[in-house]
């Protein structure tokens, strides 16, 4: 299992255009995917799920990612959160 | 006969043509018991697959017929259609509890539709209008019903709806669809947005139209009043000719002065500029023909989140609105919090008196290491464009030199480490309360420019409550005692060789421009939408008159007395 920690820096935070793509990214892979915050947890790949924890500006978020292709999974995320300016 | 329904006012103009009715078929499901569950499923999946063949070519449409934000809808759209956490769930209820796919899809998406409708964000409420919309588009295939689309309508209309989901609202196309109305809705809601970015006159929220208009009928869309006339009489129809015709020739007129300078029939010139919150706003200001920001409100970047925002990100917003600027004068508000804003992560303890409390630069002073971070965003940003720097609240001299003092101080240390700042920075300050109003002439010998905020200064002066109806009678620009006020600052300012400006409402008022404009003031910063007929005001007045008349304005008694004395005058 991969885990990983982000500070969302975009000033709408995590629920715009961008998480669409962020959420879009993930389909191709096999692990299972989870985004955990304020103690609640829900599937990245789901967009209502990520939508529906209105994750905003400066909150830190924790990314799980657990399958054989974890690691890809998270360099991924890496990338789109990079690109999309959701956190440095 | 001729019946008027009122509503929302959601996008201005006239609009007259026959009603259509869009009306979304009925998709009531019941529960039904399937014995193949497997099949089922399959149904549910080319079902999916239909709607998103649907929702890729709208998107395509939107795409090329609008922007690209609103194509991004349905990229958000066509994800909600492959959600695990939709589809999961749907299917789970089709295989364990033998229902059909209508009974399970409609359990399921009225879960996340309750979810989103409780948030208090109301971008998240929105989002529940997504995720109906997306499973009547998958209902419809279940049931085999087909969607009204707007896209097909071939001839003038005005549509007639109880809402319009987003999948509509793209397809409103503005050489047919000449307006809409709809039972529900507010100003913000994206087909209010919509309606305004195609100019399609627009009322929402009505309640009763779906109950009232039938297919066919004559209906008058007054998008600038909120109204909607059923049925007009021949009399009303007239009457609204002939005013879509004024309103049309007024755009036309406004639309020319767009790129015109903003001077009186005397050739007195002043500056218009707008009042912004974010730097998504700046666009509308220029596209309206604003020469300046007169005030940038600084406290999106703090509302709205659980942590200061960083140096960085302030960097980056106040970066943006000066590179989109190009080099016209951007003033910028520090941050003014408290009074009627929180902040959930600053802590303040609640006060009996919070517009009398610790607010604006009064906090700023208090908690120095907030506002400095503030300060340094701007000094780094200052490079990229005609920087003004404004502190919001000042009551004493002293309080501005302290300000001033951090922002040197700031200055100093960001240049010793060889950050390139601005040298040609203006400071000045907010004049809203009556004690610096009163001193205006020690103030202006020290700062570079004043802006007026009446919104305040009218409420201080009076000790009345904005906000409070009863008390509407005392809160008067016109009141001689405000004016008396104003007219002490721009004075003190010009004695000085100083720039007064105005941001509160009142600069936008065009019953009270005539005075401003008399008075001397140089700069009148405003809502985008204002700035237009400002300038057209403006082109339509003599400063050297208004001049001649603000000694006997002055000698008035009463807000009254000079609002009737103004309007007789001209």
């Amino acid at each position: 299992m991969v885990e990983k920690q982000y500070t969302i820096s975009a000033s709408e935070g995590l629920h715009a255009r961008p998480t669409s793509l962020l959420v879009g990214s993930l389909a191709p892979f096999s692990s299972d995917i989870t985004l955990i915050y304020n103690d609640k947890s829900v599937n990245m790949k789901s967009i209502l799920g990520v939508m529906s924890l209105g994750v905003a500006s400066g909150a830190t978020i924790t990314v799980k990612a657990e399958g054989a292709d974890e690691n890809e999974a998270i360099a991924k995320i890496d990338e789109v959160m990079k690109s999309e300016g959701l956190a440095g | 006969m001729e019946q008027r329904i009122t509503g929302i006012a959601a996008s201005g103009g006239i609009a007259i043509a026959k009603a259509f009715r869009l009306e979304h078929p009925d998709l009531e499901t019941e529960q039904v018991t399937v014995a193949d569950a497997e099949a089922e499923s399959a149904r549910l999946d080319r079902a999916i697959a239909d709607a998103r063949g649907e929702l890729e070519t709208i998107r395509k449409h939107a795409s090329e017929q609008l922007s690209q934000s609103e194509a991004e809808i349905f990229s958000a759209h066509l994800l909600v259609l492959d959600d695990p956490e939709l589809i999961g769930p749907i299917k789970e209820k089709i295989r364990s509890k033998q229902v059909n796919a209508e009974h399970a899809l409609k359990q399921t998406a009225d879960g996340f539709v309750a979810l989103f409708e409780s948030m208090d964000n109301e971008y998240m409420k929105e989002r529940a209008a997504d995720v109906r919309d997306v499973t009547k588009r998958i209902l419809a295939h279940l049931l085999g019903v087909t969607l009204q689309s707007p896209a097909m309508i071939r001839e003038q209309t005005i549509i007639i709806a109880e809402d319009l989901t987003p999948s509509d609202t793209v397809q409103l196309n503005p050489e047919y669809i000449q307006g809409f109305v709809t039972d529900i809705g507010g100003r913000t809601s994206h087909s209010a947005i919509l309606a305004r970015t195609l100019e399609i006159p627009a009322v929402v929220g009505s309640r009763s139209a779906m109950a009232q208009v039938e297919n066919g009928v004559t209906v008058i869309v007054d998008g600038t009043a909120g109204e909607v006339i059923i049925s007009p009489s021949d009399a009303t129809l007239k009457a609204y000719q002939e005013k879509r015709r004024l309103y049309a020739e007024e755009q036309a007129q406004l639309t020319r002065l767009v790129h015109e300078p903003t001077r009186s029939k005397d050739g007195h010139q002043v500056e218009l500029a707008g009042n912004i919150g974010s730097p998504s706003d700046v666009a509308k200001i220029l596209e309206n023909g604003g020469e300046g920001i007169g005030l940038f409100r600084t406290e999106f970047l703090y509302m709205g989140r659980d942590q200061f925002p960083t140096e960085d990100e302030q960097y980056e917003a106040y970066k943006s609105v000066l590179e989109q600027m190009k080099g016209r004068p951007t003033i910028v508000r520090t941050l003014d919090i408290g009074g009627d804003k929180e902040l959930p992560y600053l802590n303040l303890p609640e006060e009996a008196n919070p517009f009398l409390g610790i607010r604006a630069i009064r906090l700023c002073l208090q908690e120095e290491d907030m506002f400095r971070v503030q300060l340094r965003a701007l000094l780094r940003a200052s490079v990229h464009g005609h920087l003004k720097i404004m502190f919001p609240m000042i009551a004493t001299l002293d309080e501005f030199r302290r300000a001033k003092a951090v922002f040197l101080d700031e200055k100093e240390k960001l240049e010793q480490s060889g950050v390139p700042v601005s040298d040609r920075i203006e400071l000045g300050m907010m004049v809203e309360i009556p004690s610096a109003a009163l001193m205006a002439d020690q103030f202006a010998k020290e700062v570079d420019f004043f802006s007026i905020g009446t919104n305040d200064l009218i409420q201080y002066t009076m000790a009345a409550d904005r906000m409070n109806e009863q008390l509407s009678y005392l809160y008067q620009p016109f009141s001689p005692a405000v004016l008396r006020l104003i007219k002490m600052v721009i004075d003190a300012a010009h004695r000085e060789g100083k720039h007064a400006g105005m941001c509160g409402e009142m600069a936008g008022d065009e019953a009270a421009i005539p005075v401003l404009l008399g008075m001397g003031l140089d700069e009148f910063s405003m809502s985008a939408s204002s700035i237009l007929k400002a300038r057209a005001k403006i082109a339509g007045l003599s400063k050297s008159e208004m001049e001649a008349k603000i000694d006997h304005i002055l000698s008035l008694s009463s807000g009254e007395e000079v609002r009737s004395y103004v309007e007789q005058s001209l």
